[in-house]
């Protein structure tokens, strides 16, 4: 009932255990309390099962247009939406509804088990699509277990019309989270910057989309250089630094006004900004005289706190999940390493000891880990590694791999990959934690500086 | 024709020259900025309004706008303070003329880091700039990071050349 999927992937020797080899199960990383030692790579050969799921076209007690939108071509979309979501898991090989035959609404409640065993689907998704009293839709989703006939997840939703692929999302979050016993994360959205034009002159724009893809839309209009934006935790803001009127500042830009504001008032440049996790506070970087230091303000203005003060460049950061901590990049031993402080700056600790240099840090929204861009060895790769600085393994293999960001549950990792040349572009690509899983994200133009947002409140 | 032909040459001999014996100034000059074309000849400065950006690259030379610094370095070296003394005289003879330094890194580090790294090439250029007696009220300072490489490519070649400090003149 399942499909083998050979999967050749690079892993630490230090990590070949049971954590690195089974990207399906709940894992808890192994404890790290002193540096382990850095261990050379192996190759490993990992053999993956992927878990069928039939995903027919949801069904529709009437075929109603709501919003302009037809309620029996819904039910196909949602359905595909979710089947796609479930495929690029990595986990499950979904049969969507242009493979198999659509249901009627009587067997949203009772499947014909007969059926989907005949298709060899470990799991079948039923739902639909109805209109509902107040002009919007009711979407009703149903996880079903074909072996044990058992009935796995039932979940209804009550959508605006234009948010019908935020119910796939959640249809296809419920069934990931049932199946995998991990957090849900496709009901959620990244900001990045759409690149395009040539190398030595981008036009870099701020752009925004759903975690598939969906959705996308652009928010400046390249004028400007645009880099390094993060959505505000409620989604309503995003902090990111633009070239306006050629100076290097933070701004937040609220995305249902459509204007923005300068965070810090200052003729030094600021950028590299970060939101605390409740939103209240933001990390940035500013350069005074050519030294560069790491600073927090409240997200409504007020006195900047600094938070370094070495002769050294003190740059990026984030802070984990509990807001007391703060990892950042300093090259004060003389080269870019990882040190992680307190949200006052005290207690400065480096942890990146594994040779080269390391940059990008973000800490994991579980906490349990921090994902870095390492460079040496004319690479650079997304890896990760504890809050301590053990367990460091390398995720990807390229010529220019960059600033990692994560899911909102903690297991997949976004960054954007740079082909080398005069013709070089950046392009976005997430991996799972395990290494596996290696995708592009499909976007309009090129892309750089993901920023993966948590679930949508 | 031909005599304008081998002054042609002599002229490229003289820069490659320059450029071998330079410590670390990139083995192949990018192509000259926009309006600063060799094609100007030996003609009688036709055209060049004192104290603009071409009047500048005129006197400094076409390379003569931009130190360039080793890979993860900032430090103002001998050839840097040569070009930056050019940059101070004709910034003397035109004391109402404002600069911005851009700061640049090569593409090989990260975004971030670059910006901070321009930031630290553009002032360290601005220091020594005023250190010779340029009032440094004159010069703005913007850090472009790996944004705007001006060599292309993917090479040593390419990155040495992108390494570097740009005067630019922004007017009065």
């Amino acid at each position: 009932m399942k499909r083998s999927l050979a999967t050749r992937l690079t892993l630490l020797a230090a990590a070949m255990g049971a954590f690195a080899a089974l990207p399906a199960a709940a894992q808890t990383p192994p404890a790290t309390t002193e540096d382990t030692p850095r261990t050379a790579e192996v190759v490993a050969e990992v053999s993956t099962e992927r878990t069928v799921i039939a995903v027919p076209a949801f069904a529709t007690p009437a075929v109603v247009n709501v919003a302009g939108l037809s309620t029996g071509t819904l039910g196909r979309q949602i359905a595909d939406v979710i089947a796609a979501d479930l495929e690029r898991s990595g986990l499950y090989a979904p049969l969507g509804p242009g493979s198999v035959r659509a249901i009627t609404m009587g067997e949203v409640r009772a499947p014909q088990f007969a059926d989907w065993q005949a298709r060899n689907a470990d799991n079948v998704v039923h739902g639909f699509v109805q209109a509902s009293s107040t002009g919007g839709l009711v979407v009703g989703c149903y996880l079903y277990d074909t072996a044990l006939q058992t009935e796995l997840v039932r979940q209804g939703y009550e959508i605006q019309p234009g948010d019908w692929r935020r119910a796939a999302h959640k249809c296809a979050d419920a069934i990931y989270s049932r199946l995998s016993g991990e957090s849900p994360f496709f009901d959620s959205r990244v900001a990045y910057i759409a690149e395009s034009g040539p190398k030595g002159n981008r036009i870099k724009r701020l752009a925004i989309m759903d975690s598939d893809g969906g959705n996308h839309r652009f928010i400046t209009n390249g004028q400007a250089l645009a880099i390094s934006p993060r959505f505000s935790p409620d989604y309503k803001k995003i902090v990111y630094v633009s070239y306006l009127n050629n100076r290097v500042r933070v701004f937040i830009y609220d995305i249902n006004a459509g204007t923005q504001k300068l965070v810090t008032e200052s003729s030094n440049a600021t950028f590299a900004p970060r939101w605390s996790p409740d939103g209240r506070q933001i990390l940035y970087s500013m350069a005074v005289g050519g030294n560069t230091d790491i600073y927090r303000v409240s997200a409504d203005g007020g006195t900047p706190v600094r938070l370094t003060s070495t002769p050294g460049i003190d740059v990026g950061g984030s802070f984990s999940p509990d807001g007391r901590k703060i990892v950042f990049e300093s090259d004060r031993s003389g080269s870019q390493q990882i040190y992680t402080m307190n949200i006052d700056g005290s207690n400065q600790q480096r942890i990146s000891f594994g040779g080269g240099r390391y940059a990008t840090p973000e800490w994991s929204p579980r906490g349990d880990l921090i994902a870095f861009t390492r460079m040496g060895g004319g690479e650079f790769r997304v890896g990760v590694m504890t809050p301590s600085g053990g367990g460091e393994r390398l995720l990807t293999n390229s010529w220019q791999d960059e600033a990692p960001t994560w899911s909102p549950n903690g297991r997949v990792i976004q960054f954007f990959r740079t082909s080398p040349g005069r013709e070089g572009k950046s392009t976005l690509w997430q991996v799972d934690l395990t290494g596996v899983n290696l995708r592009r994200l499909p976007t309009p133009q090129d892309g750089s500086d993901p920023s993966w947002g948590p679930i949508l409140p | 024709m031909t005599i304008r032909k081998t002054t042609a040459m002599i002229a490229a001999i003289t820069m490659l020259t320059v450029g071998a014996c330079a410590k670390k100034a990139p083995d192949t000059l990018p192509p000259a900025p926009d309006g600063s074309g060799t094609d100007t000849g030996a003609g009688t400065g036709t055209g060049v309004v004192p104290g603009s950006q071409e009047d500048f690259l005129a006197s400094v030379g076409a390379m003569g706008d931009r130190i360039f610094f080793d890979l993860d370095q900032y430090n103002v070296d001998a050839q840097d303070q040569a070009t930056l003394q050019s940059q101070a005289q004709w910034l003397a003879r035109n004391p109402a003329v404002r600069v911005t330094l851009e700061g640049h890194a090569d593409e090989r580090g990260t975004r971030d880091y670059n910006i901070a790294l321009g930031e630290r090439r553009a002032n360290a250029a601005k220091n020594y700039l005023a250190s010779i007696g340029v009032d440094p009220s004159r010069i703005d300072v913007i850090s472009y990071g790996k944004e705007r490489p001006a060599a292309l490519g993917s090479t040593e070649e390419a990155w040495a050349q992108n390494r570097r400090a740009v005067t630019v003149v922004i007017g009065r």
